[in-house]
């Protein structure tokens, strides 16, 4: 029976607008509300739905970060993962070598499918999905909508710029969600107390025996120039004029 | 010196508008020669628009059925082998470009620079983070080659004029297998390409419905304008996904957008502030949409859009 391994990155909360640093060292994240990536939501609720349908035993949730990033797999399990890895690091890691953390957790749970979010809301890298899959040397279908297993593959929709587009891919394959693929379910009370039982395993970055270093550094963080004010203008007939002024309709 | 890879997006008949700004981003690096690499089942008309635009020095034309449809696991391997007489790689962060580039920079063992929005030298890049809130410099290890998403927002396209010379290519690389092209179902519109139009007219949910969202399209008509829709309204089933504006769809920036009846949700606002002229009609003076339009009118769409309609035609 199928394994499902899910990504879970624990990020700034989505409603919180972050603010640089004065020293333009990077942004500010203590004491800000933190939480599980939106699009890893949708990549977890996937993966439950697949189990609860027959397609899966299993559901892993997988995270890499700081300690305090149990607290997002701990979600991850109220939600209904069935256990979940952290691999600790304080470090900073590019997406590269988050895929190649995924790919060494892949091997060791000889797991059929990869889902993750299409992109985590604070980098918004949008690499780690298909960097996995060149690594394993497997199908990626980025920007999922719709997924259906069928026998050893899977059809997927994704959303792309010209609309949708149906590809199928044989499995074991990595899946990135999009917005509209799913849903996610509340998690309910209960489940958060059952969710503290389920087993969370904390593997040491350092015993993957995979480097920090990326070759890319961020050696400078600034906030964006802000628009100049604008003006309000009363009706349609000043608002026809502002824009004539401006040359945009004749 | 730098030696940069364009790989060209298109739709198998013609260049996508995006390559012409990721050229732009090239030309930009110091020192750099620009190539561009156009995968298709029948490269010529492409690889002749891309040869046709400032700044390329050559156009390698890579002819072969498989690139009917593109997919990304069998370019990557192609663009890989190509990669190996180059300093840089750049694509479109585009859904083509999100796909295929990552699975490059992987196979080429180096990190990826997504949505380069301004370059500072050959190793070191701006790119937005956090929804566009904070932007970063980035800096590539010596001695790696630069891969990178070109936010193609941030830059305007190449110019026509070029004579750049086509090289029929052949790449020796495996193709596997596993993933295959089914179906696209592409909206086929006479209206101007939202990712490239000059004007942009977007709806958000205080349209309601997608019989009202109609309004958007008139108005879109009236001013020569591709349509933009928020997420909110694509969520509800009013627009199309293709239409999403904004952090998780379509980044742009034309010379008028015009946002109606969209509050402004800091993941839209990413997707347009590079608009040169940006509009709201709102009826919610509050909106935060109104901190960034340059010509704010609060009141009631419904009122507001059809007169604004009947005052462009006179």
């Amino acid at each position: 029976m199928r394994k499902i391994l899910v990504g879970v990155k624990r990020v700034v909360d989505y409603n919180v607008r972050v603010r640089v640093k004065p020293d333009g060292s990077g942004v500010a994240t203590d004491g800000v509300k933190m939480s599980v990536n939106p699009f890893d939501e949708i990549a977890l609720e996937e993966a439950l739905r697949l189990r609860e349908r027959g397609e899966a035993a299993e559901v892993v949730a997988v995270s890499i970060g700081p300690d305090d990033a149990q607290q997002q797999l701990r979600t991850a399990l109220a939600m209904g993962a069935d256990r979940a890895i952290l691999v600790k690091t304080a470090e900073h890691i590019e997406p590269l070598t988050a895929a190649q953390v995924l790919l060494a957790i892949v091997r060791k749970e000889n797991a059929d499918i990869v889902i993750v979010g299409k992109q985590a809301i604070d980098d918004d890298a949008a690499q780690t999905g298909p960097m996995l899959a060149a690594l394993w040397d497997r199908p990626c279908a980025t920007f999922c909508s719709k997924l259906e297993i069928k026998g050893g593959s899977a059809v997927i929709v994704r959303e792309v710029d010209a609309g949708l587009e149906t590809i199928e891919v044989d499995l074991p394959a990595v899946i990135s969600a999009d917005l509209r693929l799913n849903e996610p379910r509340y998690v309910k009370l209960p489940d958060i107390m059952k969710a503290k039982k389920k087993p969370l395993d904390v593997v040491e970055f350092a015993s993957l025996g995979i480097s920090t270093d990326a070759g890319l550094k961020t050696v400078h963080t600034e906030a964006p120039k802000p628009r100049s004010k604008g003006i309000i203008v009363k009706d349609v007939g000043e608002l026809v004029d502002a824009l004539r002024k401006k040359g945009l309709v004749s | 010196m730098s030696k940069i890879l364009v790989i060209a997006e298109h739709d198998g008949r013609r260049l996508s508008p995006s390559t012409a700004r990721c050229v732009t981003c090239a030309g930009l690096v110091p020192g750099g020669e620009v190539t561009v690499a156009v995968f298709a089942a029948d490269p010529a008309a492409i690889a002749a628009e891309a040869a046709a635009l400032a700044g390329v020095a050559r156009v390698l034309a890579v002819a072969d059925a498989r690139h009917a449809h593109p997919v990304s696991a069998v370019i990557a391997p192609q663009v890989v082998k190509l990669a190996a007489d180059y300093t840089h790689v750049f694509g479109g962060s585009t859904t083509f470009g999100k796909d295929l580039m990552p699975r490059v920079a992987a196979l080429l063992g180096v990190a990826q620079i997504s949505d380069a929005m301004a370059v500072e030298s050959a190793t070191r890049f701006k790119r937005p983070i956090y929804a566009g809130n904070a932007i970063i410099t980035v800096e590539v290890a010596a001695g790696r080659k630069v891969v990178a998403t070109v936010r193609t927002a941030s830059f305007e396209a190449a110019a026509g004029g070029g004579s750049a010379s086509v090289i029929a290519t052949s790449v020796d690389a495996a193709a596997p297998a596993h993933t295959r092209f089914v179906a696209l179902s592409a909206a086929t519109s006479d209206r101007p390409d939202l990712q490239s139009a000059a004007k942009v007219v977007s709806g958000g949910r205080a349209l309601g419905s997608k019989e009202n969202f109609e309004l958007i399209f008139k108005l879109a008509d009236k001013l020569n304008a591709a349509v933009g829709a928020s997420r909110a309204a694509v969520d509800a089933g009013y627009a199309p996904n293709e239409l999403q504006v904004g952090q998780t769809g379509k980044i742009i920036a034309p010379e008028l957008y015009v946002a109606i009846g969209i509050s402004g949700a800091i993941q839209h606002l990413t997707g347009i502030k590079d608009a040169k002229t940006i509009v709201a009609i709102n009826k919610d003076g509050e909106a935060p949409i109104f901190e960034v339009a340059d010509i704010g009118l609060v009141g009631d769409l419904f009122q507001i859009v059809p007169e604004l309609e009947k005052a462009l035609t006179k």
